[in-house]
């Protein structure tokens, strides 16, 4: 149910999630020193297009891999199949991506 | 084989899937304890002297044709070759059933043909380079690709690895490991012409890319042969594959790729 295409395209958003998994991991290590408030984080994200393209390229790169990776469980355990599992899977996709996009605007915008 | 009687006769349980298609049951039997009997030789036995109805399949009894393998206490094995001592629990006894992942046919019969279907679907068949006046192409041993093809080629077709694959289990389309690793050693090596062919044949959507590496089926191959390397080697060949024809989709990519 995975085709060369998708396994790919899989493998090249967990490229890209990695160095962001590991940028974001140390923003919040770094963030936390002096205490967290809703303030200190929207201080630093909003109005920065640094943090605009950061997280929008991470929520973009996990609708992609995440929308993969439950095609294949819903074909192999809820044996979903054809025009149903690509619906399924697009709807998935479309859906973390406008829900991490919309985080995204929320706290950049 | 000959049909023991003697009053001190241990026995061994043996409970055989008896039944065709999706219907039937276990059925048990006594079957006389003897000194390095195999698997096999119990459902012969069972065969010879008990009930003649069973049916099984099997053809060279060496672990050579792999014709007889079959679910054992729930994990596949060649018959032939597996000694009862070595397997049964201490109750000493025994489950058999038809291999896994594939259709019944009577009792420990299954329909290979699915299985064998896909091998084609995988293109892993011989494409010829040579025509038979050309005379046969040297093979090199010392290169890394005639060394990946000869690890992987000593399958025997026994579909142990198939019955043994979760994959194939949850998603019947998959071609499953003995099949991809038939590819892999056509792939790497220098005689067969179909390099291509084989690469798109397997980039599908029921192709090595489905693979978890959950590794069941080197678990239990009887050749200890691994597909899930083979597959691994076919995952990394496709994506580079697929890669070139994008960033270049006017050349053809066939022959000499290095593996």
């Amino acid at each position: 149910m995975i085709n060369a295409r998708l396994y790919i395209m899989q493998r090249l958003t967990a490229l890209i999630m990695a160095p962001l998994v590991i940028g974001h991991i140390g923003v919040m290590i770094y963030a936390v020193q002096n205490g967290l408030s809703a303030a200190e984080i929207l201080g630093r994200t909003q109005g920065s297009y640094f943090w605009a393209i950061f997280y929008g390229t991470f929520a973009l790169a996990v609708a992609i891999h995440a929308a993969i990776g439950l095609r294949a469980i819903l074909h192999e355990w809820v044996r979903l199949d054809g025009m149903v599992l690509n619906l399924v899977c697009w709807a998935i996709a479309a859906g973390l991506a406008g829900l991490g996009l919309q985080a995204v605007y929320s706290v950049t915008g | 084989m000959t049909q023991i009687s003697q009053p001190d006769q241990q026995f061994i349980k043996v409970s055989i899937w008896r039944g065709a298609g999706d219907k039937g049951g276990y059925e048990t039997f006594d079957v006389p304890d003897q000194e390095s009997q195999t698997i096999l030789d119990l459902v012969s036995y069972i065969q010879q002297y008990i009930d003649p109805s069973l049916t099984y399949r099997f053809a060279c009894r060496v672990g050579m044709c792999g014709s007889c393998a079959m679910m054992v206490n729930g994990v596949p094995r060649w018959t032939c070759r597996t000694h009862v001592k070595k397997i049964t629990d201490k109750a000493g006894s025994l489950t058999i059933a038809p291999l896994r992942n594939l259709p019944v046919i009577k009792d420990l019969v299954v329909d290979m043909d699915v299985f064998f279907d896909k091998w084609v679907r995988a293109e892993a068949v011989h494409h010829p380079t040579c025509s038979i006046e050309q005379g046969v192409q040297p093979v090199s041993e010392d290169t890394a690709e005639r060394q990946a093809a000869n690890a992987a080629i000593e399958c025997i077709n026994c579909a142990v690895c198939y019955a043994a694959c979760d994959v194939v289990a949850s998603n019947p389309e998959y071609l499953g490991p003995a099949a991809l690793n038939r590819a892999w050693s056509l792939v790497n090596d220098v005689r067969d012409g179909g390099r291509e062919a084989i690469l798109e044949a397997v980039s599908g959507t029921g192709g090595c890319h489905n693979c978890h590496s959950q590794q069941s089926c080197q678990k239990y191959c009887p050749n200890e042969l691994n597909p899930t390397a083979s597959i691994a080697g076919l995952k990394r060949e496709t994506s580079k594959f697929a890669l070139r024809n994008l960033l270049n989709p006017a050349k053809k990519h066939n022959q000499g790729e290095p593996a």
